[in-house]
């Protein structure tokens, strides 16, 4: 047995909640921002107790937006924008990568191997590093701001094809066997047995791709020129960019309802979340 | 790897992978096609007169200090980002591995900021260091520091770090924590018996034993440095004070879409691109020896 040193059990949560503390402190202060006014937020140091303008900050971003500054388009629009684009792109990128990696793994035929590594190169560029390329693409197209041009680009990564790839050679062969024998089309074997035990797979990738979608900033930024397709995200580098006129107390606010979405998800999906990140990694 | 049964059919299975591969045809070997044939040309802003000029874009992105310059502040910020983040995560692992009780609520409570939009991360701690009226800027001046990220080009880089550090804790933790977990008790325990302290006991056989887990991350924090903080930068900082917080990543972005350098744009990111690969290859090279180990 390894001995028994209360006082290093001691140092261990002093530093977890002291390490806690300094992670939500920005969390804190920008909640307490939220719900004070404009004045309070600015005077030199902010004031650091929770003030009564909780409802009018948050009631005046969702309903009209900030007003000075940059953009003034209405905060709830654009968590709807961005709900739309998240969901999109989870559900995109789980549906076509199922399909190609039954295919990939169940199906013989020619060209396989060339297919495969097409799809496998995607894994390693980010779009980032291919951006004014892709953004005329899509522009060539007369995809911009449209729900197509913000959400295809990022569905073309190759992440989820091979997370579903391992997974489904885990599974036995000897289910196929049986379902062949039982004269199921090869359809049928797809929804009927590979789809259900996918389950656990697909929610952890529903997670991961959620948030993901959800934070997306550059894609964004260059695609939706319209308000009506801002996401949160833009919506808050627009707030930030006229720098001296901030109206500090909405973009907390703001902030805040930007975080909320994609932290309950990770929060509420805890397990799905780490299984995950894990396997996506592997 | 295959699979010992398999379906045939004659046209089920390009249907079933046609639309993966017409996103990925559409939208990644196209763009990439492109940005490597731009990379050979010099291009005017609006698009209008295109001319061969081979390998000079590279030439001239090569000759310009100030790339090279974004070179260094690029290595500069990944390494900061990879390294704090990288020590406070494991700190915090190997403390929540420690205790037994209350280890699932230290979780939950360490894994949200991975939630947080970089963008939103860079506002939060822009307003924690305004110069006027941020906290922590007036603490760093009740320290004595003269706190101002605009002017002074080290700050900003404080400033641009420690939001990236802070959104990638969790996912730093949460590797960490599965690897300390994944260490057999026995070998504590023998060492244990043996007489090892536990400060001997981490150096010697739970951190060697994490080198996986470590090389592991400090690919994915470099990757993670080098492109996933764009919204940090450019919310936070734009690159400045000067270009002193440009990383590459804000530089492609800056060059083809503001200062409408198509070429140069396209040359660097064929550059980039070719970090990945290499990245990437370095990744795989180590996980196919970690297999045999």
């Amino acid at each position: 047995m390894v001995e028994r040193k209360p006082i290093l059990d001691w140092i261990s949560h002093a530093v977890l909640i002291i390490g806690i503390a300094i992670i939500a402190l920005p969390i804190w202060v920008t909640f307490v921002g939220s719900t004070n006014t404009l004045d309070d937020v600015v005077s030199s140091p902010m004031k650091l107790s929770i003030g009564d303008s909780f409802l009018a900050n948050y009631s005046q971003v969702l309903g009209t937006g900030g007003t000075a500054g940059g953009s003034s388009a209405p905060v709830g629009r654009m968590l709807v924008v961005s709900l739309i684009m998240a969901l999109l792109i989870a559900f995109g990128k789980i549906a076509i990568s199922l399909l190609s990696a039954f295919a990939i793994v169940y199906f013989r035929f020619p060209g396989k191997q060339i297919v495969f590594w097409m799809i496998f190169i995607t894994l390693m560029l980010p779009v980032e590093v291919r951006i004014s390329p892709t953004y005329q693409v899509v522009s060539d197209l007369g995809l911009l701001n449209s729900y197509a041009g913000l959400t295809l680009p990022l569905i073309a990564s190759a992440t989820a094809t091979f997370l579903f790839r391992q997974f489904f050679m885990t599974i036995p062969d000897e289910l196929v066997e049986a379902s062949r024998m039982d004269g199921a089309s090869p359809m049928r074997f797809f929804f009927d047995v590979l789809l259900p035990l996918s389950r656990t797979s697909i929610a952890a990738l529903f997670v991961i791709m959620f948030i993901y979608g959800w934070n997306q900033y550059l894609w964004p930024l260059l695609v939706s020129t319209e308000e009506k397709y801002y996401p949160i995200v833009i919506g808050i580098k627009q707030m930030i960019a006229g720098e001296s006129q901030v109206e500090w107390h909405l973009m907390m606010a703001t902030a805040m309802l930007a975080m909320v979405p994609p932290v309950l998800v990770v929060v509420l999906m805890q397990k799905w979340f780490v299984k995950g990140l894990v396997d996506s990694e592997k | 790897m295959e699979k010992r049964v398999t379906f045939s059919h004659r046209w089920l299975p390009w249907a079933l992978i046609a639309p993966q591969m017409a996103v990925v045809l559409v939208f990644f070997f196209w763009p990439a096609g492109q940005a490597l044939y731009q990379s050979l040309l010099l291009e005017d802003a609006f698009g209008g007169n295109r001319q061969f000029v081979g390998l000079d874009n590279f030439k001239s992105l090569f000759a310009d200090p100030t790339y090279w310059a974004s070179f260094h502040t690029t290595a500069v910020f990944s390494v900061l980002v990879a390294s704090l983040g990288m020590s406070i995560a494991l700190l915090l692992a190997v403390c929540a591995n420690r205790v037994i009780r209350l280890g699932g609520v230290y979780k939950t409570l360490l894994i949200w900021p991975y939630a947080v939009a970089p963008v939103v991360a860079a506002v939060l701690f822009v307003f924690l260091f305004n110069s006027t009226f941020g906290i922590l800027a007036h603490w760093l001046r009740l320290l004595g520091v003269d706190w101002n990220y605009h002017l002074n080009s080290g700050q900003a880089m404080t400033l641009v770090v420690t939001a990236a550090v802070w959104k990638q804790i969790s996912y730093n933790f949460l590797f960490f924590l599965a690897g300390l977990q994944s260490i057999p008790k026995s070998l504590i325990e023998a060492a244990s018996i043996d007489g090892a302290g536990p400060f001997k006991r981490f150096w010697t056989i739970t951190f060697p034993l994490l080198t996986p887990t470590t090389f592991f991350l400090l690919v994915v924090n470099i990757v993670y440095a080098f492109f996933d903080t764009f919204a940090i930068i450019d919310a936070a900082t734009h690159g400045g004070p000067g270009k002193e917080t440009s990383i590459l990543v804000y530089r492609v972005y800056y060059d083809g879409f503001k200062a409408q350098d198509l070429g140069g744009s396209a040359a660097q990111s064929v550059v980039l691109m070719a970090l990945v690969v290499l990245l990437t290859f370095i990744q795989f090279k180590y996980v196919e020896k970690k297999v045999n180990y």
